[in-house]
């Protein structure tokens, strides 16, 4: 069995009196898509921040596997040190795209930025790689020029992911990817999100309020409700033989279209 | 690898009650006590009457419904994995090369053509897309579905036609176990008569199987022996 590439222990995050997250542990595995459900305010954002090195816990710990096979202990770490790391080993992908991108330079920069924040210098690879980039989020290479503002939204959420994958990261965190778009266009990404993260073996944190999407992309799922985690395990078993009451009323509240 | 007559599933005291939370903790009782084996080579048939609970059974089998009492062990890389205690990575690998599951209905991914819904089995075990799509081709050919089709979305297909897909997606591998819920149910005659002797083959290759078969004849070719699912009375 592979050793865990991410392991959260007894997380735990106060806002005034209220935890907005409780004493939330698990491991991640290489190449896992773990989902994290439940409905808005139930602290899987607030998880999501602390998990992905934004917002320090006040109790517990995150534990990050370096590719030398180290655990290192994110917030023990220094912050350029854990800076390098979200620059090189993780994505994030937000729910708005333009938090995710910068909306006044061109789609080939958003995508070259990265490479060159990781070391890149040669003009010509870099571009090579933004165009191959592109043409993997299925966007049109002849855009290349052009700033994601005058994209669609669609559009834009596939820059933003070409972004964060182009650096080959080794965990990508992703808030609600699917949420802001049409529903149309929601199939297309989703397709596109589960192609290249069966083919590069992405590890994924992925929140989503949305069952259909945790379905269609997590291996497995932890159902958080009032900060805590009150159910996991795979993702059909959670979906299909819910224990918690919580999670019966959840997957009994989605409508059959 | 053939493992004639060594057994590949063994249950032993299953039990399951679903608690629905949503009427009030109603407790509905489905299975208990439930052990066999079933062998290499061999096909156990789920008999019983509709809601006795086969399906429950077949679904605790694939580790789709939780393990609440007693044991389901499934034998793979030669020795038996515990389907209660095994880690999610574990059960997933199971599912990838050991067991299959053939369900009643197919679940359709939106753009994703029935050519790469049939090849997704191979590709999870690492085969180059090239030679799974070109597998995936001659299993859907062997399915009778015409090459027309093979390049669009099962969505908007016939239930036959979908069921055939699926059928082709879960024998594309020879799982040395295979779950049939209803493979058959949407068919006409001719292709019942092809997938049932494509799980005769199955069978005579060596796999386990177990299987919820409604039509006699399939059941008569295919099945080798009978387990009795008996409804069970509501907790007092």
């Amino acid at each position: 069995m592979s050793e865990p590439l991410l392991l959260a222990t007894g997380l735990t995050k106060r806002f005034g009196r209220r935890a907005a997250v409780a004493e939330v542990g698990f491991e991640l595995h290489p190449g896992e898509v773990l989902g994290l459900v439940g409905e808005s305010g139930s602290g899987k954002t607030t998880l999501l921040r602390l998990l992905s090195g934004q917002m320090a816990p006040d109790e517990g710990r995150v534990e990050f596997r370096s590719r030398d096979g180290e655990m290192l202990d994110l917030y023990a770490l220094s912050e350029p040190r854990r800076r390098l790391l979200m620059r090189t080993d993780w994505g994030y992908v937000h729910q708005q795209a333009r938090d995710g991108l910068r909306m006044a330079v061109s789609a080939g920069a958003n995508v070259g930025e990265r490479l060159m924040a990781q070391g890149a210098r040669h003009y010509g690879d870099i571009r090579a790689a933004a165009l191959d980039w592109l043409g993997r989020v299925e966007i049109a290479v002849d855009r290349i020029d052009d700033a994601p503002a005058s994209f669609s939204g669609g559009m834009q959420q596939r820059l933003q992911i070409a972004r964060n994958l182009v650096t080959r990261p080794r965990l990508v965190f992703m808030d609600e990817p699917t949420a802001a778009l049409d529903v149309s266009v929601q199939a297309r990404l989703l397709d596109l999100l589960r192609q290249l993260v069966g083919e590069l073996g992405l590890a994924v944190v992925l929140v989503t309020h949305d069952l259909a999407v945790a379905r269609l992309l997590a291996h497995r799922l932890v159902v958080m409700k009032d900060g805590r985690a009150v159910e996991e395990g795979l993702t059909d078993q959670v979906l299909d033989d819910p224990q918690h009451p919580y999670t019966q009323l959840l997957v009994s509240s989605v409508l059959q279209a | 690898m053939t493992l004639k007559n060594a057994s590949m599933i063994r249950v032993r005291g299953l039990g399951k009650t679903f608690i629905l939370h949503q009427q009030g903790g109603v407790r509905l009782p489905v299975l208990a006590d439930v052990s066999f084996d079933v062998a290499a080579g061999e096909c156990l048939v789920l008999a019983g009457p509709s809601g006795a609970g086969k399906s429950t059974l077949l679904r605790t089998l694939y580790g789709n419904y939780r393990l609440q009492s007693g044991s389901v062990a499934i034998r793979h890389d030669g020795h038996f994995v515990d389907l209660g205690s095994a880690s999610a990575q574990a059960v997933l690998d199971l599912r990838r090369r050991t067991v299959g599951y053939v369900s009643q209905f197919l679940r359709v991914i939106p753009r994703v053509p029935a050519l790469d819904v049939v090849a997704e089995p191979l590709l999870a075990r690492g085969v180059n897309p090239a030679q799974a799509r070109a597998e995936a081709g001659e299993w859907l050919a062997r399915m009778n579905l015409p090459e027309r089709l093979w390049h669009l979305p099962p969505a908007t297909f016939s239930g036959g036609e979908q069921q055939r897909v699926n059928i082709a997606r879960s024998l594309i591998v020879s799982y040395p176990v295979l779950l049939l819920d209803e493979p058959t149910a949407s068919l006409d005659a001719a292709n019942r008569r092809l997938v049932v002797d494509l799980m005769v083959r199955a069978r005579e290759n060596g796999a386990a199987l177990v299987g919820i078969f409604h039509d006699a004849e399939v059941r008569e070719a295919v099945g080798t022996r009978n387990y009795s699912v008996e409804p069970m009375r509501e907790a007092a």
